[in-house]
């Protein structure tokens, strides 16, 4: 009955319209020549690392410095990566951090599920234990670790950073735990009555469900294994083992005053993340903002 | 079987992994290095106890002293500075157009090796040869500082790279809260005539008081486990001027193998991290606003 009509709220449309079109923002302007100055900033020091390391050694020094390498000398990537076993270190990274999602995807989400929808004795005990263990920086139990994993033999193999990791992320189980608490009973019910059990439950219906939940434990367990540093500059010592960041640092203690090669390893250590980071930065940034947590 | 045994045994069974993985690398650890730091002990021979006696050596040790006093002045120069100016970007990227462009530059550097990210530094704050001391020079004619190498830039210095590097996540963070604050408080405040400070520092601030909270606590802890850029850019030096906690107990455990007193640090760090989170968590009852 009095529903309005679309051709009365067409004029003041229009006008609208007209009057954003007329009047220039400066306010609006202004912003944005902060923002991409800010852009700048934090764009720039990606862009040294990339210039300086396909630079001649000699040009690095000029002043003032060249925006663009001239010429272009390629063969700096490589010099680093005959200099060190780059190649090495990025299947180790690679398949360490691999690993260790899987381990974390299986693991935690066995566990969060347990702890949201399975009734079984001391399980709030439990779960408040693993919480309080979200406030136990790595930094703080180090020495015990070492000692424990030297007395596996651990010590200078993978299994000193993948088994850990694998096994254990409170953060994991307790994220995954609350995207397991969102999905309804009566799902899991009605599967039981027809009589799967638990297993099937857990695998076949409650994991599909969850699936972006995972995505972003996925995200932020592999980021927070292949930037991780403390762990292999402590438990790896042989170069073959080395994880790109160790490779990366022990590559600085030796070529320190060749800024060329410096750079170069640099960036050959940061590219391939950053495109992955390109490809996928939607779904990592959403990730870890739904997270709160860098990996 | 009976339904409650059943789910036992279940329940068991899919927290065993982690329960495992939880006992054997974390809260075992955790008890031991209270034990170990009881001990003297370099991780091969007898341990030797010594009771508190690892304690009072490390308050007496001017090494410790001063990775303490460098680990708090450092918090104080990232953690303030680091939020201020991550609201900051956040407020400005909240309602502009290509703010996922802008977004994309702001978090580079979070998904980015700390240890590529401090060797970059350590080029760009290269005394002689440095992008940042030739643009000083070159657009201000000022001569820049030695960054790295200066007694009192240094821990500045590490900072500015830490609070860059921080600078994207602590950012979205902030973009996460503002976009749960809703539009009808705004609408509302216009209509009764609100100016924009007006809106920020009534409706904006408070409401996101919650986020703030969020990202102080954890850009305290963070500021106190700094390790990897101080250890890379400038191997604590120069004379121990940016020597922090976490380098201290690594050398004391794993340069000197004196694993008692590296746990004896690692205990004070633990407690001090854990009085500041439930200290801001309780400060925060009086300023924090949970929205309905």
């Amino acid at each position: 009955m009095n529903t309005v009509k679309p051709e009365s709220r067409q004029p003041l449309h229009t006008v609208k319209h007209r009057v954003s079109h007329r009047k220039i923002n400066y306010p609006a302007i202004l912003l944005h020549l902060l923002l991409i100055a800010a852009s700048i900033l934090m764009i720039a020091p990606f862009w040294w690392m990339i210039s300086s390391g396909l630079k001649d050694l000699s040009q690095i020094f000029i002043i003032p410095p060249k925006m663009f390498p001239d010429p272009w000398v390629w063969s700096n990537i490589h010099r680093s990566l005959t200099a060190m076993p780059f190649d090495k270190a990025y299947f180790n990274s690679a398949y360490i951090s691999i690993c260790i999602v899987l381990g974390q995807l299986l693991t935690c989400s066995m566990a969060a599920y347990a702890f949201a929808k399975i009734n079984f004795p001391f399980r709030n005990t439990f779960f408040i234990l693993f919480l309080s263990m979200l406030m136990v920086p790595e930094q703080v139990t180090i020495v015990p670790l070492y000692v424990i994993l030297k007395n596996f033999g651990w010590l200078d193999t993978h299994l000193s950073l993948i088994i850990p990791d694998s096994l254990f992320s409170a953060f994991g189980v307790f994220l995954l735990r609350q995207f397991f608490l969102g999905i309804p009973r009566d799902l899991s019910e009605s599967a039981y009555v027809d009589g799967a059990n638990m297993w099937t439950i857990y695998w076949r219906i409650m994991i599909p469900l969850v699936k972006p939940a995972l995505a972003a434990l996925a995200i932020i367990a592999f980021l927070g294994t292949w930037n991780n540093f403390f762990r292999p500059v402590i438990f790896l010592s042989t170069t073959d083992n080395f994880t790109v960041p160790l490779m990366l640092s022990t590559f600085k203690g030796l070529y320190v005053t060749d800024w060329t090669l410096m750079m170069s390893g640099s960036a050959i250590a940061v590219i391939p993340v950053l495109l992955v980071y390109l490809l996928l930065q939607r779904y990592i940034i959403e990730g870890i903002t739904m997270t709160g947590i860098k990996g | 079987m009976n339904p409650k045994r059943s789910n036992a045994i279940w329940g068991f069974f899919f927290i065993a992994p982690q329960l495992i993985g939880l006992l054997t690398f974390s809260l075992i650890p955790l008890i031991s290095t209270f034990v170990i730091s009881g001990l003297d002990w370099d991780g091969f021979s007898t341990p030797k106890f010594l009771g508190l006696e690892n304690f009072t050596y490390a308050f007496q040790n001017p090494d410790f002293q001063k990775a303490m006093t460098n680990t708090l002045y450092y918090s104080v120069l990232t953690v303030p500075a680091g939020i201020f100016l991550a609201l900051l970007t956040a407020v400005a990227l909240n309602n502009v157009r290509l703010r996922v462009m802008y977004r994309l530059f702001f978090f580079m550097p979070v998904v980015t090796s700390s240890v590529a990210v401090a060797i970059v530094w350590m080029w760009l704050l290269n005394g002689d040869f440095g992008l940042v001391n030739v643009m000083l020079k070159q657009l201000f004619g000022v001569k820049g500082p030695q960054w790295l190498t200066d007694l009192h830039l240094v821990l500045p210095s590490l900072a500015i790279v830490s609070i860059w590097k921080g600078l994207g996540f602590n950012m979205v963070l902030f973009l996460a809260g503002l976009q749960g604050i809703s539009k009808d408080y705004y609408e509302a405040s216009m209509i009764d005539g609100a100016t924009k400070s007006q809106q920020f520092w009534r409706i904006t601030l408070p409401l996101l008081s919650p986020t703030t909270l969020f990202v102080t606590i954890i850009a305290v802890i963070d500021s106190f486990k700094v390790f990897d850029t101080a250890f890379v850019m400038t191997s604590g030096g120069p004379a121990k001027a940016s020597y922090t906690m976490v380098y201290h107990l690594y050398e004391l455990a794993f340069k000197n193998f004196q694993f008692g007193k590296s746990s004896a640090a690692a205990v004070v760090l633990f407690v001090i991290i854990l009085v500041l989170t439930t200290l801001q968590t309780r400060l925060s009852r009086k300023w924090v606003h949970y929205a309905e």
